[in-house]
């Protein structure tokens, strides 16, 4: 089917081989995307990877013509987007496109690591495809915490009061780091102008670390539902046409769902206050950052108490920072031979308990710190859930990853992917297609 | 010595800034708050559309009582077009108001009347003078008073229905009014809808209830001019996107099916 012999995709054009042989392009592609052998057992988990590069290329698109119209001046800013709203042809549907759009590339990135952790995709040789990936997460937080206070409403200005102002817990320097993010005393002008240089310039760091991702991915091989490596031929299939089919069906599920908030609830994971041009003067009741945000959120509040002669502020801004690093260092904390949770039947247990801790932290950080848990009795506040689940995040990791590694009796693991997908006495065509398609 | 203290002020700040958001967020009595009843809308859902007469008539109230004390500065003359009033219509009503032009060949700033590609002109020239003739208290622009509130619309009209006298343990001081849905019962804005505030053209009884059902329906068209266009497209776009992916998955299974082992 593929044109598995001609390094150019089977044109016969010349203008291609001309430059093919010159620069590769064309050869790479057909290499990389087209012929790239991947493992035949995906499930629709896989989809994310291609979901997040349309995603990225939608931000960077509707980015750009936005920036076209919008004023980075504190005078000027919050009109500048309504008049893209109002004014500007198909403005509200870049603006739309763009602010959901963050939302969709963080669902994104969330269930693609998600992933990764629970078919253990981070272990050897992994581990630097794994670590980009976490630069990748960083590198769209600080993207997404600079684009929110571009538009200069009360949440844009609070929430980058509230962050920028963490800095300052760094002992000796902190107060300089401030200062230098604000580019001044306080945040004012200059600090809404350098945030959206930067928030031009982060997408294209995230563009080359995802080259980065993908080269790397290339060298190992993609993991796969039962974590088992391709044995041969009869484990894979190309990636084009078959995963280049089955993402197209998965990204256009994506976008229509992406698509229905666009158009028929684009506010709906907004902060209304938002739509309230920033005062310095007049503090919101509650400042509660993106919904991404709320569970490292939740972590940096819930160290509120100080830790030997580390203040409570310091100890927050580790914590949080902290729950990021320990991604880094994932791949050397569990210590499981057993890639895929399918054959780990204790730390199966574990991942949906630190995905349930994970979903609980989000509420934690998004709720006033001594209201009631789930409105329940008044003793049990929110800020006890966030002691425990804090404690959690971090315990899984650095306890009960590394013990499970020591502990755990995984179950046999299959030879090879074809053993396990096209053995166990099913035969004929609609088998093949089934039992990829459980997750 | 000037930027060390600006430093400490800068300092002062993060603690201040610290302690609103490690220290709860209830100082208001949250809990008094009491929770707006969902009202009907003819906006809502996907197929949700204006009540242009609805709207008109709160075109009407905004102008002649909310537009003393709130400006409405996103919305431009022309775009009242939408709500079905004709050019002539939208230049008379732009032609009540005067804006400040300039400067002319001779240097000088002017006064003359708005045209219709002016946006609304507010009552006060800026923020100090609107607090100067508020107690202190800053009415806000009203363009998008709806999207800024949780459930914005039952909101401000539960808001503007919803002036009763104060229980009698709350103590009501000048320059506050007693209103239950406002965060902390006690606002600045003196109940403004009184039956009978306008006279509708339509015959409409300008009850309190039909005021303030009439300019919340101005008020969502003001702060979400696009959504008529927004939800058309929307329709279009999902529709095609769901038959998109049904295709698409046809051809993979398909394409699948026939991979041999
Ligand atoms: C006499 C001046 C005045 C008039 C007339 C007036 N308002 Fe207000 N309004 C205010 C002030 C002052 C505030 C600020 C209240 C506060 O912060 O306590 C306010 C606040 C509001 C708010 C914001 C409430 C909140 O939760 O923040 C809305 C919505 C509003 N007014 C709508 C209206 C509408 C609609 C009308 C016309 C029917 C109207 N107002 C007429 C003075 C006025
Ligand atoms: C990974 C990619 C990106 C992410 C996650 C991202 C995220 C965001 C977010 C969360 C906002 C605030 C939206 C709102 O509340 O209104 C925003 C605004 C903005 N972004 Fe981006 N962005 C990305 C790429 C880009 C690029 C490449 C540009 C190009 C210059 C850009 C230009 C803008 C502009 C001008 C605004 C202000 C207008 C507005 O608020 O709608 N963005 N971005």
């Amino acid at each position: 089917m593929s044109a598995g012999t001609n390094q150019t995709g089977g044109t016969n054009s010349g203008l291609v081989k001309w430059i093919d042989s010159r620069l590769p392009v064309f050869s790479y592609l057909q290499k990389e995307y087209a012929e790239y052998q991947s493992p035949r057992n995906f499930n629709w988990f896989w989809n994310f990877g291609a979901i997040l590069t349309f995603l990225l290329v939608m931000m960077i698109m509707s980015g750009i013509f936005l920036a076209m119209q919008y004023q980075p001046n504190t005078a000027l800013a919050f009109d500048s987007v309504e008049r893209i709203m109002r004014d500007v042809n198909f403005g509200w549907l870049l603006r739309y496109l763009h602010q959901n759009g963050a939302t969709f590339f963080f669902i994104a990135i969330y269930i693609h690591m998600f992933r990764g952790m629970y078919y253990g995709s981070y272990k050897a040789p992994r581990e630097l495809l794994w670590m980009l990936g976490v630069v990748i997460l960083l590198l769209a937080m600080a993207t997404a915490f600079m684009g929110y206070v571009l538009p200069w409403g009360q949440m844009s200005f609070w929430g980058a009061t509230v962050i920028t102002n963490l800095f300052s817990a760094v002992p000796l320097v902190g107060d300089s780091i401030v200062t230098l993010l604000w580019g001044g005393f306080s945040i004012d002008n200059p600090t809404l102008n350098r945030f959206f240089a930067l928030h031009y310039l982060f997408p294209f760091l995230i563009f080359g670390v995802v080259v980065l991702h993908v080269i790397a991915l290339h060298v190992s091989g993609s993991n796969n539902p039962l974590g088992v490596d391709p044995k041969g031929p009869q484990d894979t299939v190309s990636f084009h046409p078959y995963y280049t089919m089955k993402d197209s069906v998965g990204l256009a599920v994506f976008v229509t769902i992406m698509a229905a908030f666009v158009f028929f609830a684009p506010d709906f994971f907004g902060e209304p206050e938002n739509y309230l041009e920033a005062a310095p003067l007049n503090t919101p009741a509650h400042i509660v950052p993106e919904w991404y945000f709320l569970p490292f959120f939740a972590i940096l509040r819930s160290v509120d108490f100080d830790i030997l002669f580390i203040e409570a502020k310091l100890g927050g801004v580790i914590a949080m920072f902290g729950a990021i690093f320990v991604l880094f260092v994932l791949p050397w904390l569990d210590k499981s031979p057993v890639r895929s949770a399918k054959f780990r039947p204790v730390y199966k247990w574990f991942f949906w308990i630190f995905l349930i801790d994970c979903v609980l932290l989000g509420y934690v950080g998004g709720k006033p710190t001594d209201a009631p848990v789930f409105g329940g009795v008044e003793s049990f506040q929110i800020i006890h859930l966030g002691y425990i689940t804090t404690f959690w995040y971090f315990a899984h990791f650095l306890i009960v990853l590394p013990l499970l590694g020591i502990f755990e009796r995984p179950k046999p693991v299959p030879k090879s992917i074809s053993e396990a997908v096209l053995g166990g006495g099913s035969s004929g065509a609609a088998a093949t297609a089934k039992p990829m398609e459980k997750a | 010595m000037g930027i060390v203290s600006n430093l400490r002020l800068a300092a002062a700040a993060t603690g201040l800034i610290a302690a609103t958001m490690f220290v709860s967020t209830t100082a208001f009595g949250a809990g008094d708050v009491k929770d707006p009843d969902s009202q009907d809308w003819h906006f809502e859902g996907i197929f949700g559309t204006v009540d242009r007469a609805a709207a008109q008539r709160g075109l009407q109230v905004y102008l002649e009582v909310c537009s003393s004390c709130h400006g409405l500065k996103q919305v431009a003359y022309r775009n009242l077009t939408d709500l079905g009033f004709n050019e002539e219509e939208v230049k008379a009503i732009a032609a009540e108001f005067d804006v400040v032009d300039g400067p002319n060949d001779e240097g000088e700033m002017f006064d003359r009347s708005a045209i219709p590609s002016d946006k609304f002109v507010g009552p006060f020239p800026n923020n100090a003078a609107a607090q100067a003739a508020n107690n202190g208290a800053l009415p806000p622009d009203l363009s998008l008073q709806v999207k800024a509130h949780i459930g914005g619309p039952d909101y401000i009209y539960a808001l503007l229905t919803g002036y009763t006298e104060a229980p009698a343990d709350v103590e009501v001081p000048a320059g506050a009014n007693y209103n239950p849905y406002f965060r902390g019962s006690l606002i600045a804005m003196a109940q403004p809808l009184w039956p009978d505030g306008v006279t509708y053209s339509d015959g409409t009884e300008a009850t309190i209830d039909q005021m303030a059902w009439d300019v919340v329906n101005f008020m969502q068209w003001a702060a979400a001019p696009e959504m008529e266009e927004r939800k058309k497209m929307g329709f279009k776009v999902v529709l095609f996107l769901i038959i998109l992916s049904a295709i698409l998955y046809a051809a993979k299974r398909k394409m699948w099916s026939n991979l041999d082992h």
